[in-house]
């Protein structure tokens, strides 16, 4: 289980405790969450689950895969610290998590 | 519309109304929602049931759109196990296979699509299946498996998915097709060359141009497929996937526009102002190809539930879209973009012998779609490409060198 937070474009937080094994998206998703959008379900097809992770998470979120790096590469608005939340696993490892997401997802 | 008491009732529990539900609650509608579902569970992503779920990548709870605590959670009153039979539009009421009947003051009807039977002789033996459903799924997870063989009917892509996913699950498939290539509604013939290979690399047998005429059984059980040449493919199970069909019945009867679905225009409302549909049983208008069809996909599930929550909450519709969807099969990613109306020219970037290229459609110097096999770049500027409707270099478009932000520049 980690605790993590959502900041909506617009500054509203949103504290989810999520289960290990889901991903950021769902944990999100499933709480209907605003602002992530995840059309495509988790299969890295859409890139309308981006998210900036906040800086002290970034070494901890895991690595991006070609594919994950290959649709960001064409999303609106990316930074360094972009990341497709569906490509995030949720561990203890990531409790106290932050992230925020960008203006729009398409 | 949206004032306190404004009831809106969803007849279908699938991603379309699930979705729907939920938007409705983040975009602050205050009323009543009644959302009804023939399914016993509450609504579920379809697309991993023929991937993900069926190689057991994926579990029930991940499936599942929302918790099953969310609808109660949010005052949505989830009536699974409910079918609607009639809608009354004098007193804007629909009757409920339960006996009940339930006022609205907006009706959405997201009743999806059934798969198409075959009406022929066999079709009532066990182990004839389809892939629909959770359940169907889960009888099919069950019929999978080493030493086991599936007779696949149907080479488009819920068949190739499921022939991947029963390889995956070290079960022999064979795919029967009446066309003389795969996916030959839905993709040109270089991208039905390239998955013929590539299944057959991964030890799918293929009966191409060949006409089923029944099943053979024993013991009311299937094990065999009737070809018309005379032939009979041996299985011990069969999957019927050839297409789906609108379950647009309730607004026959109920006097609304239905064509090859049920006609809505792009706040998915219906030729009554009261009453809204959304996701694959709509007939809905696309402006890009100023032209009206039907869909079947999440991607367009997910717009119209926006496009009607939009419209029923009061707020702005969404910015027009460009459709898409996703397959996956073994290591490949296809993604599509559009569709290929009023194409003149099909041009291929990159080499499909490198498991990596793109299929482009054009009309002029227009893109109209786009087939993209693990290629994200090619689809997402080839997206945006047919979104803003700019004239394209081709010469460019067709040297994988030339990157595609420089195309779409």
């Amino acid at each position: 289980m980690a605790k993590i937070t959502y900041i909506e474009h617009d500054g509203a937080e949103h504290v989810i405790d999520v289960k290990n094994g889901l991903t950021v998206m769902e944990g999100a998703v499933k709480n209907n969450v605003p602002g992530i959008d995840a059309d495509c379900g988790g299969a890295c097809a859409c890139a309308t689950c981006h998210v900036y992770v906040d800086a002290a998470w970034e070494g901890k979120t895991g690595e991006k895969s070609a594919m994950e790096e290959s649709m960001l590469d064409f999303a609106e608005n990316v930074e360094p610290n972009s990341r497709l939340s569906c490509q995030i696993k949720v561990s203890d490892a990531l409790d106290g998590l932050v992230v925020r997401m960008p203006e729009s997802q398409h | 519309m949206s004032s306190p008491d404004a009831h809106v009732v969803i007849v279908g529990a699938g991603h379309a109304g699930g979705t729907l539900a939920a938007l409705l609650r983040q975009y602050g509608h205050p009323g009543k929602i009644t959302l009804v579902g023939t399914e016993p569970i509450p609504p579920y992503q379809r697309p991993p049931l023929s991937k993900a779920w069926l190689k057991g990548e994926a579990d029930a709870d991940s499936l599942a759109l929302k918790p099953l605590e969310f609808y109660g959670d949010n005052g949505i009153d989830f009536r699974p196990s409910v079918t609607a039979t009639a809608i009354n539009r004098g007193d804007r009421t629909v009757a409920l296979s339960d006996g009940s009947s339930v006022a609205y003051d907006a009706l959405v009807l997201a009743t999806g699509a059934r798969a198409i039977k075959l009406p022929l002789e066999g079709a009532d033996l066990k182990g004839l299946l389809e892939l629909r459903t959770a359940a169907d799924a889960e009888a099919l997870k069950a019929a999978l498996g080493p030493g086991k063989t599936i007779a696949i009917v149907g080479g488009g892509y819920i068949g190739l998915e499921a022939a991947a996913s029963s390889r995956a699950l070290g079960a022999d498939a064979v795919v029967i097709e009446r066309e003389p290539r795969l996916l030959a509604r839905v993709a040109c013939e270089t991208l039905s060359t390239f998955f013929q290979d590539y299944h057959e690399k991964h030890g799918v047998r293929f009966e191409l141009g060949a006409t089923v005429n029944g099943f053979e059984g024993r013991d009311g059980h299937v094990t065999g497929v009737k070809l018309a040449d005379g032939r009979t493919i041996a299985c011990d199970y069969a999957l019927i996937g050839v297409g789906a069909h609108p379950n647009d019945e309730l607004a026959r009867e109920a006097g609304l526009d239905v064509a090859r679905g049920v006609v809505v225009d792009l706040e998915a409302r219906t030729s009554d102002p009261a009453i809204f549909a959304i996701g694959d049983v709509a007939h809905r208008p696309m402006p890009i190809y100023d032209r009206m069809f039907r869909m079947e996909s999440v991607p367009n599930a997910l717009e119209q539930a926006k496009q009607a929550a939009c419209a029923i909450t009061g707020r702005p519709a969404p910015a027009g879209e460009v459709p898409w969807q996703w397959s996956d099969q073994y290591d490949l990613k296809l993604q599509i973009a559009g569709y290929a109306f009023d194409v003149d020219q099909i041009l291929l970037r990159g080499d499909p012998a490198s498991g990596k290229f793109a299929i482009f459609h054009l009309a002029g110097d227009k893109v109209q779609s786009v087939e993209a096999i693990n290629s994200p770049p090619e689809f997402m500027m080839g997206r945006m490409l047919i979104g803003n409707r700019k004239s394209v270099n081709i010469d460019k478009l067709a040297d994988p060198t030339v990157s595609m932000k420089e195309v779409a520049a």
